[in-house]
């Protein structure tokens, strides 16, 4: 791969022979304007739009077949107020930003931090954590599901070769968010990544100047390695907080799998939260407000809510985005 | 500086880290070893009962056996003739190869403005791309299904797959990232020789962003051929139309308890995935910490 040099003495600098000064900065702009436009529309059409347009729908009555009709506060008067099930599916994502999260980032850590040890087969571990994350969600579940099925799954098989008489995971209540938690652990192998990178990046020499300080390796970790990864880790928390907020699609393909249910279209809605609500995210019940019972407004009035509590975490994160962007400090 | 030792300094490559030889005893190595394998054993092990139950009947794997016998590959048959499996993946094909090819059109060129030419509010496109990036999904979902909906083009994978035509945040925040690790020097350069700026693009960015452009690419293959959300809210209407992710999902409920069937299909709907990481592993690995941001 080599970038080849102009053959030719270009055609609008003879054009203009001796010209002196920068040239006209003019083709730039219009060569600019023209190569933004259709991520600008993107913006706006998928982005702008929707966002003022939820606003609005949330205070209407909309089914999609009639035209939308203003009712003022009510779907927020209902959400807060009578909703049977918001506050389930509410607490239901709370409960995997808090737990989901830090054990992911927790775990990652840990493993990143023994393969930045590990001299040999380095690449051999990095890959063999780092592929569950590859695998799609959907075959993930699936396959967990599967692995802690009650009665035929190989974790019971095993336990019960320990005497261990085994829980029923997906199919209980109580264990069915903790089942997901073991899932969230094995696919996080992502975050490994990143953690690995910045650990590899801390400079040799702040260890060896700690060394000769007479640090220990405990001493190292907090005082050198620590600082150097913490705008990685705040950055991994912020994103993966934002992810839990929409977790979505392991919370529904588990309900759906270890119910056993048919699971089709419109069905999808009568096997979210299996087992007894326990798997009921917020995004998921805003799916079944609105795009399996059709009350588009009263979903728009859910997402508003995401919106809004998703924000503060994005503000946390754009006031961090000097990270992403050294030149736009100013 | 020849091009691969560009690459080499501007990619994020991981490097060799030359540690300090300390006085680590013996017995920590060990005991360091030890976990990697504990956690390699656990971390593999889901992937081989999956493979295993694989091969099994449909009774034995009530039985809770774990090696199959007799070993079935007729399961991965089955999967064939009796579902529209070639269909899925077919529709699968078609999301994510279109959905990447409309994404690179659009994206690349956007993503080069913004990380090489002074353009007005730059920040507030930048601010405006990370917001729309991170941003739940289902924040937007009511006010663009009813969009589609008027289109007639719910019921269809269309919806997904259009809007790449109009950039994607990920891949544009991505590709921005991997831009600016090109010297404007180059840049310049070709400005000087009297390239027009397109060819500036096509002919000295673009050939040096190509690790970036292979990683945003990849992702966003994945991002398609992984999709559940996406299907189950515009497709799951018509089966003619399922994605073979989402059509796993459905799978079991639809086919009661034959897990050796169903564990079949998740095999098969994993291969193509870990094929295409092993062939690009190192765009991989790059894009990912590039998109991880060092601090």
């Amino acid at each position: 791969m080599t970038i080849a040099p102009p053959r030719r003495a270009p055609g609008r600098a003879a054009a203009l022979p001796g010209s002196p000064g920068p040239r006209s900065r003019k083709p730039r702009r219009v060569f600019a304007a023209v190569m933004l436009t259709p991520a600008l529309l993107g913006l706006v059409i998928f982005f702008v739009y929707p966002l003022i347009a939820s606003v609005y729908f949330s205070f209407t009555r909309y089914d999609l077949v009639s035209d939308p009709e203003w009712i003022g506060w009510r779907n927020y008067e209902y959400l807060f107020t009578k909703d049977p099930k918001v506050w389930t599916a509410a607490l239901n994502t709370l409960w995997f930003v808090v737990f989901l999260t830090p054990t992911k980032i927790v775990t990652a850590l840990c493993v990143a931090g023994l393969l930045a040890r590990a001299k040999r087969a380095a690449g051999f571990w990095r890959t063999l954590f780092y592929l569950p994350a590859l695998v799609p969600p959907v075959a993930s579940v699936v396959s967990f599901v599967f692995l802690f099925n009650p009665g035929t799954g190989p974790v019971n098989q095993i336990l019960s070769f320990f005497g261990i008489d085994g829980p029923l995971w997906f199919n209980d209540p109580s264990l069915a968010k903790p089942s997901l938690l073991l899932l969230g652990i094995w696919v996080m192998g992502d975050i490994m990544v990143i953690f690995l990178a910045a650990l590899l990046d801390v400079p040799t020499e702040q260890y060896e100047a700690a060394s000769l300080d007479g640090a220990n390796g405990a001493q190292k970790v907090r005082y050198v390695t620590l600082p150097n990864i913490v705008p990685v880790l705040i950055f991994a928390l912020i994103t993966g907080i934002i992810a839990a907020l929409q977790y979505f699609t392991e919370a529904a393909v588990a309900s759906g799998v270890a119910s056993g249910k048919a699971t089709v279209g419109e069905g999808t809605g009568m096997t979210l939260g299996y087992p007894n609500g326990s798997l009921l995210t917020f995004t998921e019940w805003l799916y079944v407000r609105g795009f399996a019972n059709y009350q588009l407004g009263y979903a728009s009035a859910l997402a508003v809510l995401l919106f809004v509590v998703a924000a503060v975490f994005l503000v946390l994160l754009l006031r961090k985005v000097s990270a992403f962007n050294p030149e736009s400090r100013s | 500086m020849t091009m691969t030792e560009t690459r080499r300094l501007t990619a994020g490559d991981v490097p060799k880290r030359t540690r300090v030889r300390g006085r680590k005893s013996w017995l920590l190595w060990v005991a360091e070893n030890s976990i990697l394998c504990a956690l390699g054993v656990i971390f593999i092990a889901p992937v081989i009962f999956v493979f295993l139950t694989s091969l099994m009947s449909s009774d034995q794997t009530l039985t809770g056996a774990l090696l199959p016998d007799p070993w079935r590959w007729q399961n991965y048959a089955d999967a064939f003739t009796g579902t529209p499996l070639v269909r899925w993946f077919g529709n699968s094909a078609l999301y994510a190869v279109l959905a990447t090819v409309f994404m690179l059109l659009s994206s690349v060129p956007a993503a080069y403005v913004l990380a090489k030419i002074r353009i007005p509010f730059a920040n507030v496109i930048f601010v405006a791309i990370i917001v729309a990036m991170l941003l739940p999904p289902q924040v937007t979902a009511v006010p663009v299904y009813i969009m589609w909906a008027k289109l007639n083009l719910t019921g269809t994978l269309w919806p997904l797959i259009l809007p790449n035509l109009l950039g994607d945040a990920f891949s544009i925040f991505l590709l921005r990232q991997f831009f600016l690790t090109i010297p404007t020097e180059y840049i310049d350069a070709a400005r000087m020789d009297g390239c027009s700026e397109w060819k500036v693009l096509v002919r000295v960015a673009v050939p040096m962003a190509k690790p970036g452009i292979a990683a945003a690419g990849i992702f966003l293959f994945f991002k398609a051929w992984n999709d559940y959300f996406g299907p189950l809210l515009y497709a799951s209407e018509d089966p003619s139309w399922w994605p073979v992710s989402y059509a796993l999902a459905t799978f079991r409920g639809t086919h009661g308890t034959d897990w050796g069937l169903t564990m079949a299909l998740t095999m098969l709907v994993m291969v193509p995935v870990v094929i295409v990481f092993f062939f690009a592993q190192r765009t991989f690995v790059e894009g990912i910490t590039l998109s991880g941001v060092k601090g």
